[in-house]
């Protein structure tokens, strides 16, 4: 192979392995219908093991890995479209809707933050979690802009919405939660999309409010993180932002 | 009558998914521009799903435009945080090292959210 091509044909190959591996997590979900075999998380892991098995660094994977992700962008752009569409939906229950998602997302940003710091976490952590309670594409793209490591917030937002699909449902049973409209939305903002999938199963009313959720969620929580990461750094709780190199 | 004055199905579709996946695309670096601009600390493309969501409502687009590309874009997103999920493997040890308050932090804020919002929306519709 001619040297010039040699970078072509890496990325190549890097977007064609991400692109078997996940479908074949996908297949492994769908035959084994577990929760936890998550396709992202089992897809991420496969890749990391074969990518230290063969002794490829991150930065050589990213130069087709990024062609991928640069669509996340456009993607949650994209989400505008159910957003507007479940607005419209959801009517006169608007205002409440957008009351306790805003209590939701105060509650989701101040908990993660604050639980972190009693556990002793580092600022970069307590950074990358600050952004926990919104849908995975919008909670990197909070997380880099509030200094914390996007990787670490989609493994996190990935892993809080499995514990909330799963533990969700008794819980708002115990809790006597009888409105579709609050199972919907209360299972959107802790869950994100695993919750919105486990809401499709309860019926319309549950999926399209757990649906609406994860957008309003995405905005409130993108002005909340910075406000309290800000807060947190003038308190000095946690550490100035550090600017990654790569 | 010509194919040209009336272009097979399947190629009309495709322009319009092209024409709704420029759309798009031309809204995230629009929010790219307006964050920068405005200095907010709001990811670019949050304001760009904003500015989506506010032009269907005006009807100043369609969703008929945006719906292919929209929905290609929804249903292969998980796909496409992949990539940066990988990155992990450059924290590794930070994982090993504080993986207690990362594990705590989740549980704690998951279901507090999930609490906090059902009782609010139950307790609010209680009282429209």
């Amino acid at each position: 192979m001619t040297e010039p091509l040699r970078p072509l044909a890496l990325a190549t190959l890097a977007i064609a392995a991400t692109l078997a591996v996940y479908a074949a997590a996908r297949v492994v979900q769908r035959r084994t219908g577990s929760v936890l075999l998550h396709p992202v998380l089992v897809a991420i892991v496969t890749l990391i093991l074969a990518l230290r098995g063969m002794g490829i660094g991150y930065a050589e994977y990213q130069r087709g890995g990024r062609l991928l992700g640069f669509w996340l962008g456009p993607a949650v752009v994209a989400l505008g479209l159910p957003l507007y569409r479940q607005m419209e939906e959801i009517g006169r229950r608007r205002r409440a809707v957008l009351l306790s998602l805003l209590a939701g997302s105060a509650v989701g940003v101040v908990t993660a933050t604050g639980t972190a710091l009693l556990f002793g976490a580092s600022s970069q952590v307590v950074r990358s979690l600050a952004s926990r309670s919104v849908t995975t594409p919008i909670a990197m793209a909070i997380s880099a802009r509030v200094g914390g490591l996007p990787p670490l917030s989609a493994a996190v937002v990935i892993l809080s919405g499995i514990l909330g699909a799963v533990a969700g449902p008794p819980l708002l049973r115990v809790m006597d939660i009888r409105s579709r409209t609050a199972w919907g939305i209360a299972m959107g903002a802790s869950a994100h999309g695993v919750g919105t999938a486990r809401a499709a199963e309860e019926g319309d009313t549950e999926a399209a409010s757990s649906g609406l959720a994860i957008g309003i969620m995405g905005v409130f929580t993108a002005v909340m993180a910075p406000l309290v990461i800000w807060a947190l750094a003038e308190l000095e709780w946690i550490g100035p932002m550090v600017f990654a190199s790569g | 009558m010509s194919a040209s004055a009336h272009p097979p199905t399947r190629v009309r579709s495709l322009l319009r998914f092209a024409a709704g996946l420029a759309v798009i695309v031309a809204l995230m670096f629009v929010g790219d521009a307006i964050t920068a601009a405005a200095r907010l600390p709001l990811p670019g493309s949050v304001v760009g799903m904003l500015l989506l969501a506010a032009a269907l409502r005006m009807r100043w687009i369609s969703p008929a435009l945006v719906q292919p590309a929209a929905e290609m874009l929804i249903r292969n997103m998980a796909l496409l945080f992949v990539p940066a999920g990988v990155g992990l493997m450059l924290y590794l040890p930070l994982l090993r090292r504080e993986w207690v308050p990362i594990v705590a932090a989740s549980v704690a804020s998951t279901f507090a959210v999930l609490v906090v919002v059902a009782w609010t929306q139950q307790r609010l519709e209680r009282d429209d």
